[in-house]
């Protein structure tokens, strides 16, 4: 036993070699973002003690309420997981040079198809109907994607338009739907129940933490690993970074715009279906607080890296649920949360801000 | 003669690069002193530090024998210097008045533009230097030529005693450049100092007294003109003797691998840009398109090279119709294209020198067998083969291609795109911005490929790399061919006049 561990610890220390510098890479290449967290943090902390309370017991009850216990983390992630589908959107659409900005409407789409789904069918055995409500989700998300990717390959009509148009059209059209046709008995405008055959199971009781988050996660991988290690990822970025090059190299720009923001659709679309199967198990009238534009937002304080995302969505679903303790222990009003992040946001936003405080600070070594 | 402007020990750095080191550079009034080096050799970073864009890290400047601080170009313009940009900083929708006057206009009670007396300062002014310009003319409206006028009649506006001209007849016919020269002399008559910035040997012996030349961001020496040579100051710029003429192989083309019949097509103003061309290249032919850049040229590359949609007409690769097929299918039909705007539609700024390299080939084995994986193994190797083979200087393979020198980027696009066994080469361009080396290794690399059976399509805006290259050369006039001759037949005043909308006879 004394013997394996002796020899296992130079490994362990080879491997942590061989890691540790890629740590430090990704951390001082994040630095800006960090720096951006904790700027806004100090300039909330000013508006709270304008306001007559104290950061230190606002901001502890935040993060206990946030990361204190199971149920806590459970909320958090569970706050993060539509927005760690609705920023991947934003990111792949982007990194072809687009500006889809209606996740918001491709997530409603989506999610409204994959109740359709989800509710049609009542015998079907779970590895066959689990599955095609979620593909279902992806497809009408995808579909509400299509329709600007056409809009701008046919006719060049601009995306950031298009795109949030479409979403008011999705929110309206999905209400109606759930208003009259696919209305379930009673008051609020939602759906019956779907089957028990398409439901996400909850993997962390209490909390309405579903496998919706295992499937975000595998995504961001997945996503990466698109972006970075396939021709489809390689003329993605190509078009993204210089359409008039891309065309030179034989590279169809717009099919690869169409494709992007149809892929992008789908994401978003399949966070949709995650919120219906795997939270609410129906789809009720506008369930999205907004998570498309928070998407947008926490694409962007990610560095527009995949893994950046995940982190700054747990960051947002954090200040979420935290927020609710924060109000409930200390009375501080749940305002302050999206003070914080429209700071962070407004942060990240102007990295020259950030590398001036860099380089004024002494921190040389981050360039 | 009075010595208008000393820089004495003059030093810059930008990160990573010594741009200026410990240059001592005089100018005497009446005098047209030559600046020539190789691109990145220091001379434009020295005259936008005479013009106040940069300053010095170390060193001294003299105007009029009296030691300045030059902080600004406003600085610069009140001690007398004016610049002429490679590219014009003119408003185009203005008049040549206006442009002229703006910054300083004279003004009735402070608030209305004195139009009388703008336009007699400026008529004035067209008479004293012998500048014929329409005032009232929209910049827009006028040949480049022309505009470079309003540039120069704006610095003497300013009052400038000297005057640097920023590689001023790059985008000039052989007409306009004799007629910048004679203005500049001119200017030399009336005791002006004018720094002429170039890397054109032939133009700076015709026009200037003195020529210093820079290399590596100092000073080699300063020379008479009229007591060196061509060689002497190639030897000088780039340290060794530079070819100028280009052995070919001895071969007679038969074999048509291009053939243009009656090719129209739109400007992206959705003019006809194209008005019926037609010609053929062969194998082992380098057929020259002569012509000042904007008859048709860009469209013309665009439509061969299936960026732009024919409107009327046939292109024929091999006997086959591919008028108006994609891109992509004309890459596989062996169709390589290095294009005029290397920042624009050769590369990719942001992708890595691997990244680059396998553009166009990204989609296909070895690289990858389907949508699904690209092997970037297998392209990293095939990057090493082409920066091995066409010595790409890079500090890595993965370095961005945006951190590279021209003449570096110029070689990835080459090896890229030659390294396909195209059948035509679709070259643009291929040597502008270029220093004498990497131009002369493109050129070099054109003829091997001639030389291999390639059919070569040359454009270039200068005249002397269509002679020097070409087998046959066709020259284009708004849109159209004008003239296509044997190389041995052709003149280059001939080309010259064809090229400017003269007649040949």
């Amino acid at each position: 036993m004394i013997e394996e561990k002796e020899r296992s610890e130079p490994k362990v220390k080879q491997l942590l070699r061989k890691i540790l510098p890629r740590v430090k890479s990704s951390i001082r290449g994040a630095l800006p973002q960090i720096i951006a967290v904790l700027a806004a943090f100090l300039v909330g902390a000013i508006a709270l003690l304008a306001t007559g309370h104290s950061p230190i017991d606002a901001y502890s009850a935040l993060l206990t309420g946030a990361f204190g216990d199971v149920f806590g983390i459970g909320q958090t992630l569970t706050q993060a997981t539509p927005i760690i589908f609705t920023a991947l959107a934003f990111l792949f659409a982007f990194k072809s040079g687009l500006f889809n900005i209606g996740a918001e409407g491709q997530l409603l789409f989506g999610g409204f198809t994959a109740a359709l789904v989800g509710i049609s069918f009542n015998n079907l055995p779970v590895f066959i109907h689990l599955p095609l409500a979620l593909l279902a989700g992806a497809l009408g998300g995808a579909f509400w994607g299509f329709i600007p990717a056409v809009l701008k390959a046919k006719l060049g009509a601009h995306e950031v338009i298009t795109t949030m148009m479409l979403s008011y059209v999705a929110f309206y059209v999905t209400g109606y739907m759930v208003n009259y046709p696919f209305k379930a008995p009673g008051w609020v405008a939602q759906t019956v129940f779907v089957a028990p055959s398409a439901e996400l199971p909850r993997i962390l009781q209490p909390t309405q933490l579903s496998a919706s988050i295992i499937i975000a996660l595998i995504l961001a991988g997945f996503i990466y690993y698109i972006l970075e290690r396939t021709t489809l990822g390689y003329e993605v970025r190509a078009i993204g970074l210089n359409p008039s090059a891309a065309e030179s190299g034989g590279i169809n720009v717009k099919k690869g715009m169409v494709l992007a923001l149809v892929i992008s659709g789908a994401i978003a679309g399949l966070g949709g279906a995650g919120e219906v199967l795997g939270v609410h198990r129906r789809f009720i009238e506008g369930f999205s607080p907004g998570y498309g534009w928070d998407g947008l937002a926490v694409a962007l304080i990610g560095g527009l890296h995949p893994a950046g995302a995940v982190v700054a969505a747990i960051l947002f679903g954090a200040l979420r649920s935290g927020g609710m303790v924060m109000t409930r222990v200390t009375g501080v009003p749940l305002d302050i949360i999206f003070v914080l992040q429209a700071l962070v946001v407004l942060f990240v936003a102007a990295p020259k801000l950030i590398r001036y405080l860099l380089e004024k600070g002494g921190l040389k070594w981050w360039k | 003669m009075s010595i208008a402007v000393e820089m004495r020990n003059i030093t810059k750095s930008f990160p990573g690069v010594l741009a200026n080191d410990k240059i001592d550079f005089v100018v005497r009034n009446g005098e047209i002193h030559g600046l020539l080096g190789e691109n990145g050799a220091g001379k434009t970073v020295l005259m936008s530090i005479l013009y106040g864009l940069y300053r010095p890290d170390e060193g001294q400047i003299f105007v009029n024998e009296k030691e300045v601080k030059i902080d600004s170009s406003a600085t610069a313009i009140k001690l007398g210097i004016g610049m002429v940009h490679q590219h014009f900083m003119l408003v185009p929708s203005l008049t040549v008045a206006e442009n002229i006057v703006l910054g300083r206009e004279p003004t009735k009670n402070k608030v209305f533009l004195d139009m009388d007396k703008i336009m007699d300062e400026i008529k004035d002014l067209c008479d004293r230097y012998q500048l014929e310009v329409d005032p009232k003319a929209l910049v827009h409206t006028l040949p480049v030529g022309v505009q470079q006028r309003v540039e120069i009649l704006k610095a003497l506006y300013r009052e400038a005693e000297i005057l640097i001209l920023d590689e001023p007849t790059s985008v000039l016919t052989p007409q306009e450049v004799e007629s910048l020269f004679k203005a500049m002399r001119t200017l030399r008559e009336q005791g002006k100092a004018v720094i002429f910035i170039s890397h054109k040997l032939k133009e700076v012996l015709a026009i200037c007294d003195k020529i210093t030349v820079l290399k590596r961001g100092k000073v080699v020496g300063t020379v008479e003109a009229n007591e060196t040579s061509p060689s002497e100051l190639a030897e000088m710029m780039v340290g060794r003797e530079v070819l100028f003429t280009y052995e070919k192989k001895n071969v007679r083309p038969e074999k048509a691998v291009l053939r243009v019949e009656n090719l129209q097509a739109l400007s992206d103003r959705k003019l006809l840009a194209l008005k019926g061309i037609s010609f053929d290249v062969c194998e082992f032919e380098i057929l020259g398109i002569a012509g000042v850049e904007g008859n048709g040229q860009t469209e013309l590359v665009e439509v061969l090279a299936g960026l732009r949609e024919a409107t009327a007409g046939n292109i024929y690769l091999d006997g086959k119709q591919v008028t108006n097929t994609s891109t992509s299918e004309r890459i596989d039909l062996g169709v390589s294209h290095v294009p005029e705007d290397r920042h624009k539609r050769g590369l990719i700024l942001d992708f890595s020198v691997v990244e680059n390299l396998i553009l166009g080939r990204h989609n296909k084995p070895p690289f990858t067998t389907g949508w699904v994986r690209l092997d970037f193994e297998k392209a990293s190797d095939f990057a090493d083969g082409l920066i091995q083979e066409y010595s790409i200087k890079t500090p890595s393979k993965d370095t961005l291609a945006r951190y590279l020198s021209g003449g570096t980027q110029q070689r990835m696009i080459v090896a890229r795109e030659f390294s396909r066994k195209p059948k035509l080469i679709i070259a643009s361009q291929p040597t502008r911005g270029l220093d004498v080396g990497a131009t002369e290794y493109v050129r070099k690399k054109l003829v091997e490929m001639r030389d291999q059976g390639c059919a070569i399509l040359l454009i270039s805006a200068d005249l002397d790399e269509i002679l020097g290259l070409s087998d046959r050369i066709a020259v284009v006039y708004e849109g159209k061919i004008v003239a296509i001759r044997d190389r041995s037949g052709a003149s280059e005043l001939e080309l010259g006049l064809l090229m400017a909308g003269g007649k040949s006879d």
